[in-house]
């Protein structure tokens, strides 16, 4: 049996988004992954730094997630059809002069895993900014989830790191600070 | 479900400190190999609500033309297996002809255009094909190392249909005298790779006694062929 070979084409390089996106890249509505009045809606949010502990104020924060069911309304997700048809799931958020983001959204229910288990609700995030080549990959979970105790991604990470990648709980919704190097360095990932 | 393939090799390394403000802002740990299932899978399918009719249009929506040299750069959005991308969003922005951005952080002391805003969009059609009418962005310096300047280019951003395949890039023009100086561009340390981020001259989509034409495809990341149903066994 022969198995069909096609073409494989080099993906073309990532390159930095550089001081001067904020002109191309900030939408109106980007932080908002829900609209304003969505029940259940909170503000997630915090401060990205670099390895001297300064705030980067050139970064963009992008994130992807389910929705309440832990669905997406996407022809790849095989489960079909979903309730929420207007949520949009993604949010981008450009940093401040204080290096501080911030998004409008709800929490993800927990996704399915094949073979068994379930991935606790959590946030797939993007970071970019001036002065890095790649994108960085991270996530954001909840402090109040049982089912962080038994997600297959925060369970295979050094218990010793796996803080940094669950938020704090503040009066208005939480907060997640993204370190992106030093004592306290968020976990990010290779996809 | 589908998975995508690694890509290492098309890319810079996240640590490269010839680019100076990459030195405090690189990670130092290892990245954590993240399995691919549902959330990695899907992505938005940000679509027509975000472009508006004349978005691919840079030269246009001010009360004149801009200054500069016109081009239309076009070509096609494929993944890793030459099949095209349609309907995904492309977000592009430059800098002016004489090499400025329309930003407040800029303070390079060459002219604003005030019929230059240097943002455009587009949707891909179902042959993956866009379309962007500009003008040639001027080269800038700026303070990497002693008289750094960087070559011409026009950064874009694209979604493809999954988080995996989400970039950011920098599309640069042929023959730039610029490219052996410059950390960003030698940031990519594949030749076949660097030469991908450089658009070609094309004179079929030259339009006389208008625009000249520059062809530029841009690839996201490919499918891994479909595997057993064996995917339990990542962790």
């Amino acid at each position: 049996m022969s198995e069909l070979r096609v073409n494989s084409l080099q993906t073309t390089p990532s390159q930095t988004v550089g001081p001067f996106f904020s002109f191309g890249l900030v939408w109106e509505d980007g932080p908002h992954v829900v609209p304003e009045g969505t029940p259940g809606a909170f503000r997630i949010g915090g401060t990205v730094f670099d390895g001297t502990g300064a705030p980067v104020p050139d970064a963009v924060v992008e994130t992807w997630q389910a929705d309440q069911d832990g669905r997406f309304d996407h022809p790849d997700d095989p489960r079909g059809p979903v309730r929420w048809k207007d949520f949009r799931g993604f949010g981008r958020s450009a940093t401040d002069p204080d290096g501080g983001y911030s998004l409008l959204t709800v929490k993800p229910g927990p996704l399915p895993v094949t073979g068994g288990g379930l991935e606790a609700p959590h946030l797939n995030v993007s970071v970019f900014s001036r002065g890095m080549l790649v994108r960085l990959v991270t996530r954001i979970y909840f402090p109040d989830e049982e089912a962080n105790t038994a997600d297959p991604v925060l369970t295979s990470i050094d218990p010793a790191r796996r803080a940094t990648l669950i938020a704090e709980s503040v009066p208005h919704g939480y907060r997640f600070d993204i370190h992106l190097q030093g004592e306290h360095e968020t976990v990010f990932f290779d996809l | 479900m589908p998975t995508y393939r690694q890509d290492t090799a098309s890319h810079p390394p996240a640590r490269f400190p010839e680019y100076r403000s990459n030195v405090a802002r690189a990670p130092h740990q290892p990245f954590v190999l993240l399995p691919q299932r549902l959330g990695e899978i899907t992505g938005p399918l940000l679509g027509e609500g975000r472009v508006g009719p004349n978005d691919n249009d840079l030269t246009a929506g001010h009360d004149g033309e801009p200054q500069g040299q016109r081009i239309i750069v076009s070509g096609r959005v494929l993944d890793g297996d030459g099949r095209p991308v349609a309907g995904t969003l492309l977000e592009a922005w430059q800098a002016n002809a004489a090499g400025r951005y329309r930003h407040d952080a800029d303070r390079h002391p060459a002219p604003l255009d005030p019929n230059f805003t240097g943002v455009g969009r587009t949707i891909t059609d179902a042959d993956g094909r866009y379309s962007f009418t500009t003008i040639h962005p001027g080269a800038y310096p700026w303070r990497n190392h002693d008289n750094a300047w960087r070559p011409a280019h026009i950064h874009f951003s694209l979604f493809g249909t999954a988080f995996t395949q989400r970039l950011i890039t920098q599309m640069y023009f042929p023959g730039d005298p610029l490219f052996a100086q410059d950390p960003i561009f030698n940031s990519v340390r594949d030749v076949r790779a660097r030469e991908a981020m450089v658009a070609r001259f094309d004179l079929d989509t030259t339009v006389p006694e208008w625009a000249l034409g520059y062809r530029w495809d841009i690839v996201l990341r490919g499918k891994n062929p479909t595997p057993l149903e064996e995917e339990d066994d990542d962790e």
